[in-house]
C-alpha cells in the first residue's frame, strides 16, 4: 500500500477472491459429533511400547528427556539382573507436553511413540502426569520388528556376546592364533 | 404527539443500537466464517445466535477490575465516551422521511463532531491504563484519527457542494435522481477508507494491533468496560454505514423504478446491511498495513484525491451554473 | 617462540610443544584419542592427523600426526585440507568397525570422547557390512565396570594404569584386531587409582560402577565445586547430584593439587551420603534411651535452653569446616574448646603447625613435588595416607628419565621414546618405614625400621648431611643421595603418631636447605581439615589447649558438651569417652551418619554432608579451599555451621548473634586470627556475578525440569534459592570465565566429555583460565624449626611386639568406609606380620591371631607383609575393631585356634547369568 494504484487493485482482487468463498463449503470438522481422520503418524498421546518379545523397549537412555523442549520427561535408569537397562520410573507431564514428537525421533529403541489420540483432557491437572504404568502398552506400536538388544552388543539373559546382529563369536585374548 | 416521536425514536435507537451491535458481533463472526471456509459460532441456539447472549453473560460476570496503577477516573470514563459519542451521532441520521430524532441544518457537521469525539475515548483509555502497549495504542489512534478526520471532512465537501446544504435530509433529497456514489465516486472512496480508519476497524485497527501491542489501548480493560469499547466500535461501524448510505447511496431512496414497492425504511436498512457486509469483507480479506503505510496512504494519496475531487466538483458546478 | 602456520594462519607457539598442543592452545578443534596432557603422545590412534607442507610452494604436503610432530619455526600445516579431514574421518570410521551399537546403554554416553570426535570428523554412516569383533567382559571389582566391545585401542588405559599409576594388573593382551585390555583373569583391580580409568578411557570400556547403579547422564547432573573430604590432600572434586541423591564424584582440575586424577577413596568414597544411616531428624533422648524426633526449631529451642548461660564445652572436628569449628569455639569460648583430635594427634599437629610456620624448607604442592629429583619418605605409607601425593611421587621418580631425554634432545611428551630410553632408571626415592608401602616398587631403597628408629635414622641423615658421618652406612648412603640432588623432597607425617619422626624429617629438610638446596618438606596429616583445625587452636598466647583426656576427666564441671561432627571413639580410649557419657553432662552432637557418639548424646542434630553444605578446609599444604553445596540438604538436615549459628543466635551470643550469611562467618573468622586473614579470598563471595549472573550448577541441557517433581505435584516448585553462595541451583548463567574456585563442571560446545577441560585451561596442561583455586594460609618466617632429637630408650620385652599403624586407602578413613563398595574393599581389620614371624606363630594369611595389649585381647585376621621392622607388628589403623589399639603399645601374639577363616569371597562376574 505504498500509494500505487496497482496495489489498490491487488486489494480489490483479494476481496473478490475472498468473496468467492461465499459459495464454498466449510472445512471445519464438527468434532465430537464427527470424528476427524488421524493418520497413524499423528502426534498425540505418548506411549511406551514393547519389543516383539514382549519386553519393555525403553532402555532408559534419557535421550528423549534431553531432547524434549519443555523438559516434561523424567526417568531414572535401573539395571536388571542380566545387566540390561530399564527405567525405574518414567514420567511424562502431559500438562507441559507440546506433542512435538522430538522424543520419538530421539529414541534409539522405538520405545517412545506418539499415537493418534488427543482426547486427554482432565479436570485435575495432576491427572495429566503419566507414570510408566500409564504409558506402557502391550504392543510394538508402529515398529513391529525392532528389538534394540538384538542389534546392540550388550550381553543379555537370552543373548551371549557375539550373538547380536553382525557379530562374530567372542575373541579369546589368550589364544595365539591369528 | 409529534413531539413524542423523536423521544420514542431516540429510545428505540438507544436500545436497538445496543441490540444490533450485539447481534453484529455474532453476525460478523459468522460472515467471516463463511468467507474463511469455517463456521464461526454455531453451537448455541439456532445458527449459534445464542453466542451473543453467552458473550454478554460472560462479560457481565467478569471481575470489574481497575488496575492499581491506572488513573482510575479517566480509566472508567474512557469507554463510556465512545459509546456516548457514537449514540449521539445517530441523532441526526435520517432513517426514513420524518424518521429521525432531529433534523438540524448542520447535521453533517454534528456527525463529524461526534466521530471525532470518539478519539478521546481511545486516547484517554490508552493514557489512563498506564501501560506501554496501551499508551502506544492510544498514540497511534490519536495520530490516525486526527489525520483521517481531515480527509473525511474534505471528502464530504463535494457532497455538500452538490446538495448545497449540511442538512442530511437535504442531502438525501438531493439524491432523488442520482445517488452521489456516481458523481462523488472519489469522495466515496476516501470517505469509506477514512471511515474505516475512524472506527479503527480492520484492516486499520492499528491502535489495538494485537500482534504488536498485545491489545493496544484496551490492553488493561476487561469485563463490561471492555464490552463498552466493543459496543462503541460496533456502533461506530453502524454509524459509518448509515452515513455512507445517507451521503452516497441515496439514504432511504430505493432504486429507480422499484423503489416505491417497498417502504423507505426498508431500503435504508437494506443498504446499510450491505455496507456492513462490505466492511466485514474488508476484514476478512485485507491484512493490516504498517503504521507508516497507513499514514503515508492518508497524506500522500487520500489528501490529493480529496483535493482533486473538490476542484473537479467545484469546476463542474461552476460550469453547470454557467451553462444553466 | 616459534611461529607456525596452520591453514595459513600464523600462530605463536611455545618452544617444545607438539602441533596438537599448539592447535588446542590456539582454540582449534583437532580431534585426538591417545594423547593425554598428563601422559604425552604415543601416536597410536592416528586421529590427530594434519597435513604438513615443506614450504609455501608445496601444495601437496604429507600427513603427519599432530601429537608426534614438534613445532619448528616457520613450519606449515593444514587441519582443514581435504586430505587431513578425510583421513581423520576414515580413522574414526575404522575405529567404529567393531563398535557394539550400545551408546544408549553405555555409562559414557553423553560425555563420550568417541562420540564427540565422531561428530567432529563428520563420520555418520556405516559402510562396513562384515562381522564385528566381540570380547567378553571381566569383573574388575566393585568400582569399575568393563565393557570391552567399546574399545578403540588407544592404549590410554594401559598407559595410565601401568605407566602413570604404577599398577600391574591391567594390560593390553593379544595382538592385531584382537587386542584386549583387562586383567590376566577376572578380579578386583589392585591400584588405588583405578577410578581414573573412567575419565582416562575416551570410550565406555571403563565406567564408574557405583554410578551406573543409579545412573544419570552428565547433562542431567547438578554439580558444584567441592573439595574431597577423604584425606588432607584436598583434591578438588565435582560431586554431582540428581533426584536428591549424590550420583558420582568427578575430578575437578586443580593445576597444583590433583591435576587430572583422584584416588579411589575420593572418587568412590562418598556413597555414604546416600546411606540409610543418615540422620533425617533431630532427636531428643527419652528416658528409655530412645530418641524422639523433633523439628529443627524445637531442637534449637531445646539446645538454647540447655546452653544459654550455662557452662559449655565444645569438641571440634578435623573433618568439619573451619567455619563450623570457629563458630563452636566462639560459642563455648576458646578455653572450653577441644579441637577433637586424639591427644597424641593434637600434639603432633601442634608441632606441624609450628614447623610449617617456621621451617626454612618449602612446603610444596603436588605439582612442585613432581619436580623433585630425590625423595626421602620417613615413616609414611603415602599411598594410603595421602594417596594423590603418592601418584605425584610416581611421576617425580621419572625426572631421571626426563633428564636423560633432555640430554638426547627428546621432548618430554614423546612418552614411549622417553620410557624406552630410561627403562628402569628412576630418580632416587628412599622409603624408611615400619612396614612395606605401596610405593616400594618405585623406591630405590626401602628400609624397615621401628618408629623410634625411623626418627633416629632421620636425625642421622641430617647429621651426615652436615658432615658428621654416621656409623650406619645406610644413613651415609641416603645422605649422599640427597646431597647429590638439586631438588630434594622429604616427606613425613602424622600417620605413625610419632612426633620424633616428623621432627627428624624437619631436621633433614632444613639441613638440605642449609646446603643451599631448595629443599621441600611435605608433612601428611590425617583428615581433610586437620590442619585448619590445628591452626584454629594454635594460639601463641596460651598453651592451655584442653585435651580430650582433660575434658573427659572434668566432664561433670560442664553442664553441656557440644560435639561437632566427631565420633569420639576414634579420639580417645573407650573408657575415657565412656566417662564423658556417664557424667551428668548433657551431650549435644551433630553428625552426618549414625555413630556411637550420637547414640550416647542427649540431643542429636542431623548435619549436612560436605556435598550439601559450604565450608573451607585447609589441606596439608596449608592451602585453604572452599567447597560448595551440590544440592540442598533434604529433610531436616542443616549444615553444621547453620546449626551452630542458630544456636548462637538463640543464645544471643555477643559476637555471633548478628551474623546471618556464610560470608559473614568467614569474615568474622578471618578477623579473629591473623592466620585466617586470607580466608575471605579463598573463593568469591556470594555477591559474585559472572556477566550479571550467578554460576550455574546445572548444565544448559538439564532435562526433566517440568516432570521430575510432577510425581508429587504437578504444580512446579520454585527452584531452591541459594542465598549463601555465588552458585545457583539452575541452568541459567555462564559456566566459563569464572574463577577456578567456581567451576562446577566442564563442558564446551562440541566437547561433551571431560576432555573439554582443555577449553578451560589457559594452556594445555596449564592452570585454569580462572587461576588456581585455593589460598595458602601458612607462610613460614624461615626461622628454622629443628628440634633436638629426643633420646629414646627402647623398652623391649621378650615375646612382645610393638604395634605400628598400617593405613589403608579403603578402610582407615572414617567416613568413606560407610560406602558399600569401599567397605567391601576394606575387608576386615587385620594384624600385619612379617613372613618370618607368621611362620614362628604358625599362622598364614587369613588365620586369626589373638592380640593382647594391656589387659584386653582381641582376635584379628592375619595379613602377611613383605617387610616389617624388627619387633614390630602392624594393625589396621582406623578400623572400628582396632580403635583401642594404640601405636607404640607392646602386645603379645598367639594363634587363635578358634578362628574361622572367612570364606573366600566368590568373584562375582559381569557376565550374564546364563553364560559362564
Ligand atoms: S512430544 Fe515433545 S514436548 Fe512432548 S514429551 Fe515428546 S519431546 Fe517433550
Ligand atoms: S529415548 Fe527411548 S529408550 Fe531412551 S529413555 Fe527415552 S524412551 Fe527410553
Ligand atoms: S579400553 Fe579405553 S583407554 Fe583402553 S585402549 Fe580401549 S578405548 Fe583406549
Ligand atoms: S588423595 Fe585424598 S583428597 Fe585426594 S581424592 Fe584421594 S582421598 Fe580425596
Ligand atoms: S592423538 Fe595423535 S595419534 Fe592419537
Amino acid at each position: 500500500m505504498d500509494g500505487g494504484s496497482g496495489i489498490m487493485l491487488s486489494e480489490l482482487r483479494t476481496m473478490w477472491e475472498v468473496l468467492k468463498h461465499t459459495f464454498t463449503k466449510a472445512e471445519t470438522v464438527q468434532y465430537p459429533e464427527e470424528m476427524p481422520y488421524l493418520s497413524p503418524r499423528y502426534r498425540g498421546r505418548i506411549v511406551l511400547t514393547r519389543d516383539p518379545d514382549g519386553e519393555e523397549r525403553c532402555v532408559a537412555c534419557n535421550l528423549c528427556a534431553a531432547v524434549c523442549p519443555v523438559d516434561c520427561i523424567a526417568l531414572q535408569k535401573e539395571t536388571r539382573a542380566d545387566g540390561t537397562w530399564y527405567p525405574e520410573f518414567f514420567r511424562i507431564n502431559f500438562s507441559r507436553c507440546i506433542m512435538c514428537g522430538m522424543c520419538e525421533e530421539a529414541c534409539p529403541t522405538y520405545a517412545i511413540q506418539l499415537t493418534p489420540d488427543f482426547e486427554m483432557c482432565e479436570y485435575d491437572r495432576q491427572n495429566m502426569v503419566y507414570e510408566k504404568e500409564n504409558l506402557l502398552i502391550n504392543g510394538v506400536g508402529k515398529y513391529p520388528d525392532y528389538n534394540f538388544y538384538r542389534v546392540s552388543g550388550m550381553q543379555t539373559a537370552t543373548k551371549d556376546k557375539g550373538e547380536a546382529k553382525n557379530e562374530a563369536a567372542p575373541i579369546d585374548p589368550k589364544s595365539l592364533l591369528p | 404527539m409529534s413531539e413524542l416521536i423523536p423521544v420514542l425514536l431516540a429510545l428505540i435507537i438507544l436500545i436497538g443500537g445496543v441490540i444490533v451491535a450485539a447481534v453484529l458481533t455474532w453476525f460478523e463472526r459468522r460472515l467471516l466464517g463463511v468467507w474463511q471456509d469455517r463456521y464461526g459460532p454455531n453451537r448455541l441456539g439456532p445458527l449459534g445466535i445464542g453466542q451473543v447472549l453467552a458473550d454478554m453473560i460472560k462479560l457481565l460476570f467478569k471481575d470489574d477490575w481497575v488496575p492499581p496503577f491506572a488513573d482510575k477516573v479517566v480509566f472508567i470514563f474512557a469507554p463510556t465516551a465512545i459509546v456516548v459519542a457514537m449514540m449521539m451521532g445517530f441523532a441526526v441520521v435520517p432513517f426514513a422521511p420524518g424518521m429521525m430524532i432531529i433534523d438540524v441544518n448542520i447535521g453533517l457537521l454534528f456527525f463529524l463532531g461526534m466521530t471525532s469525539l470518539a478519539v478521546y475515548s481511545v486516547l484517554l483509555g490508552g493514557l489512563a491504563s498506564n501501560n506501554k502497549y496501551a499508551l502506544l495504542g492510544g498514540l497511534r489512534s490519536a495520530a490516525q484519527m486526527v489525520s483521517y478526520e481531515v480527509f473525511m471532512g474534505l471528502s464530504l465537501m463535494g457532497v455538500v457542494m452538490m446538495s448545497g446544504s449540511f442538512s442530511l435530509v437535504a442531502i438525501v433529497e438531493a439524491q432523488t435522481d442520482l445517488w452521489f456514489c456516481f458523481s462523488q465516486i472519489l469522495g466515496l472512496i476516501v470517505f469509506v477508507i477514512a471511515g474505516i480508519a475512524e472506527s479503527h476497524r480492520l484492516p486499520f485497527d492499528l491502535p489495538e494491533a494485537e500482534h504488536e501491542l498485545t491489545a493496544g489501548f484496551h490492553t488493561e480493560y476487561g469485563g463490561m468496560k471492555f464490552a463498552m469499547f466493543m459496543l462503541g466500535e460496533y456502533l461506530g461501524l453502524m454509524l459509518i454505514s448509515c452515513m455512507i448510505v445517507t451521503l452516497f447511496f441515496g439514504g432511504w431512496h430505493g432504486p429507480a423504478l422499484i423503489g416505491h414497492w417497498l417502504p423507505p425504511l426498508f431500503w435504508f436498512g437494506f443498504k446499510v446491511f450491505f455496507v456492513i457486509c462490505f466492511f466485514v469483507l474488508l476484514r476478512a480479506a485485507i491484512p493490516r498495513p504498517r503504521y507508516d503505510q497507513l499514514m503515508s496512504l492518508g497524506w500522500k494519496v487520500m489528501l490529493p484525491i480529496t483535493l482533486i475531487n473538490l476542484v473537479i466538483t467545484g469546476a463542474v458546478l461552476l460550469w453547470m451554473e454557467g451553462a444553466g | 617462540m616459534p611461529t607456525i602456520y596452520v591453514d595459513d594462519q600464523a600462530l605463536e607457539v611455545a618452544q617444545g610443544e607438539n602441533i596438537l598442543e599448539a592447535c588446542l592452545n590456539a582454540g582449534l578443534d583437532l580431534p585426538y584419542f591417545c594423547w593425554h596432557p598428563a601422559m604425552g603422545s604415543i601416536g597410536s590412534c592416528r586421529q590427530c592427523a594434519v597435513v604438513q607442507y615443506q614450504n609455501e610452494e608445496d601444495t601437496k604436503g604429507r600427513i603427519v600426526m599432530g601429537c608426534m610432530t614438534p613445532v619448528t619455526e616457520g613450519a606449515r600445516f593444514s587441519l582443514n585440507t581435504d586430505n587431513a579431514s578425510k583421513f581423520r574421518e576414515a580413522v574414526v570410521e575404522s575405529l567404529m568397525l567393531n563398535h557394539p551399537h550400545d551408546c544408549p546403554v553405555c555409562g559414557e554416553g553423553g560425555e563420550c570422547h568417541l562420540q564427540d570426535m565422531t561428530v567432529m570428523v563428520g563420520h555418520r554412516d556405516r559402510r562396513y557390512t562384515g562381522k564385528k569383533n566381540t570380547h567378553r567382559n571381566q569383573y574388575l571389582g566393585p568400582l569399575i565396570h568393563h565393557e570391552m566391545n567399546r574399545c578403540i585401542t588407544c592404549y590410554r588405559c594401559e598407559r595410565y594404569y601401568r605407566d602413570y599409576a604404577g599398577g600391574n594388573d591391567l594390560a593390553a593382551q593379544a595382538s592385531h584386531d584382537h587386542v584386549y585390555f583387562g586383567r590376566h583373569e577376572e578380579g578386583v583391580l589392585q591400584s588405588e587409582f583405578s577410578g581414573n580409568l573412567v575419565e582416562v578411557c575416551p570410550t565406555g570400556v571403563f565406567t564408574d560402577k557405583p554410578f551406573l547403579k543409579h545412573y544419570s547422564r552428565k547433562w542431567d547432573l547438578q554439580s558444584a565445586p567441592s573439595i574431597c573430604s577423604g584425606c588432607a590432600v584436598g583434591c578438588n572434586i565435582a560431586p554431582a547430584e540428581r533426584y536428591g541423591k549424590l550420583k558420582r564424584v568427578h575430578n575437578r582440575y586443580n593445576h597444583e593439587v590433583n591435576g587430572y586424577f583422584l584416588c579411589d577413596r575420593g572418587r568412590f568414597g562418598s556413597g555414604y551420603i546416600n546411606s540409610d544411616s543418615r540422620l533425617d531428624y533431630a532427636g531428643i533422648k527419652k528416658p528409655d534411651g530412645s530418641f524422639m524426633a523433633v523439628h529443627q526449631q524445637q531442637a534449637i529451642d531445646t539446645a538454647v535452653e540447655w546452653v544459654k548461660n550455662k557452662k559449655v564445652a565444645g569438641i571440634g572436628s578435623p573433618r568439619g569446616s573451619i567455619e563450623a569449628n570457629y563458630l563452636l569455639r566462639e560459642l563455648v569460648g576458646a578455653a572450653n574448646f577441644v579441637p577433637g583430635f586424639s591427644d597424641r594427634e593434637a600434639g603432633i599437629l601442634k608441632a606441624i603447625v609450628r614447623i610449617l610456620k617456621t621451617t626454612t624448607a618449602i612446603n610444596p604442592s603436588i605439582k612442585q613435588m613432581e619436580t623433585a629429583d630425590a625423595i626421602l619418605i620417613l615413616g609414611e605409607d603415602v599411598t594410603n595416607t595421602a594417596p594423590r601425593v603418592a601418584l605425584g611421587l610416581r611421576q617425580a621418580v621419572r625426572n631421571k628419565a626426563f633428564e636423560l631425554a633432555a640430554q638426547m634432545g627428546l621432548p618430554q611428551w614423546q612418552d614411549a621414546a622417553v620410557r624406552n630410553l630410561a627403562q628402569d632408571q628412576r630418580s632416587p626415592m628412599i622409603i624408611v618405614s615400619a612396614t612395606d608401602t605401596r610405593l616400594d616398587d618405585v623406591a630405590s631403597q626401602c628400609i624397615s625400621l621401628s618408629p623410634d628408629d625411623i626418627a633416629a635414622f632421620g636425625y642421622g641423615v641430617a647429621e651426615a648431611l652436615s658432615g658428621r658421618k654416621s656409623q650406619d652406612e645406610m644413613v651415609n648412603q641416603v645422605a649422599a643421595v640427597l646431597a647429590g640432588a638439586n631438588n630434594p623432597l622429604v616427606i613425613s607425617g602424622a600417620s605413625m603418631l610419632h612426633e620424633g619422626i616428623v621432627n627428624s624429617a624437619v631436621a633433614v629438610a632444613e639441613q638440605l636447605h642449609s646446603c643451599d638446596k631448595p629443599s621441600m618438606l611435605s608433612l601428611c596429616v590425617a583428615e581433610s581439615n586437620s590442619l585448619g583445625l590445628a591452626l584454629l587452636v594454635d594460639d601463641p598466647n596460651s598453651d592451655a589447649n584442653m585435651s580430650i583426656a582433660n575434658l573427659t576427666k572434668q566432664a561433670s564441671d560442664f553442664d553441656v558438651v557440644i560435639v561437632l561432627e566427631n565420633s569420639l571413639e576414634r579420639r580417645g580410649l573407650s573408657e575415657q569417652i565412656d566417662s564423658l557419657y556417664k557424667a551428668n553432662t548433657k551431650v549435644i552432637s551433630m553428625d552426618i551418619l549414625e555413630n556411637t557418639t550420637l547414640a550416647n548424646s542427649d540431643l542429636v542434630l542431623p548435619a549436612a554432608s560436605y556435598a550439601e553444605s559450604q565450608g573451607t578446609v585447609v589441606n596439608s599444604e596449608g592451602r585453604a579451599q572452599r567447597y560448595f553445596p551440590v544440592y540442598q540438604p533434604s529433610t531436616e538436615r542443616l549444615p553444621s555451621w547453620q546449626w551452630l549459628l542458630k544456636l548462637a543466635v538463640g543464645c544471643e551470643h555477643g559476637g555471633l548473634a548478628n551474623l546471618e550469611y556464610f560470608d559473614q562467618v568467614v569474615a568474622a573468622c578471618a578477623n579473629s586470627q591473623a592466620a585466617f586473614g586470607r580466608l575471605v579470598d579463598v573463593a568469591p563471595m556470594r555477591d559474585y556475578r559472572n556477566q550479571g549472573l550467578k554460576v550455574p550448577r546445572q548444565t544448559h541441557r538439564y532435562s526433566g525440569r517440568t516432570a521430575m517433581h510432577a510425581g508429587v505435584s504437578v504444580h512446579e516448585p520454585q527452584q531452591p534459592q541459594d542465598s549463601q553462595s555465588p552458585l545457583t541451583f539452575s541452568m541459567e548463567g555462564l559456566n566459563r570465565e569464572s574463577p577456578a574456585a567456581l567451576m562446577p563442571y566442564v563442558w564446551s560446545p562440541g566437547w561433551n566429555s571431560n576432555q573439554s577441560l582443555q577449553k578451560f585451561q589457559a594452556e594445555v596442561d596449564g592452570p585454569l583460565k580462572g587461576g588456581t583455586a585455593g589460598v595458602h594460609l601458612i607462610s613460614s618466617d624461615a626461622s628454622g624449626a629443628v628440634e633436638p632429637a629426643v633420646p629414646i630408650t627402647p623398652t623391649l620385652k621378650p615375646h612382645h611386639w610393638r604395634l605400628v599403624p598400617v593405613h589403608q586407602v579403603h578402610g582407615s578413613d572414617e567416613m568413606s568406609v560407610n560406602t558399600d563398595e569401599i567397605a567391601q574393599l576394606a575387608g576386615r581389620a587385620f594384624i600385619a606380620v612379617g613372613a618370618k614371624l607368621a611362620e614362628k606363630l604358625g599362622v598364614t594369611e587369613g588365620d586369626g591371631l589373638i592380640v593382647a595389649p594391656h589387659n584386653t585381647e582381641l582376635s584379628l585376621q592375619v595379613k602377611i607383609l613383605s617387610r616389617v621392622a624388627k619387633n614390630c607388628v602392624g594393625f589396621s589403623a582406623g578400623y572400628l575393631e582396632t580403635l583401642d589399639l594404640q601405636p607404640g603399645d607392646l602386645v603379645t601374639l598367639s594363634k587363635d585356634e578358634a578362628w574361622v577363616q572367612p570364606t573366600s569371597t566368590v568373584i562375582a562376574t559381569d557376565r550374564g547369568p546364563a553364560h559362564v
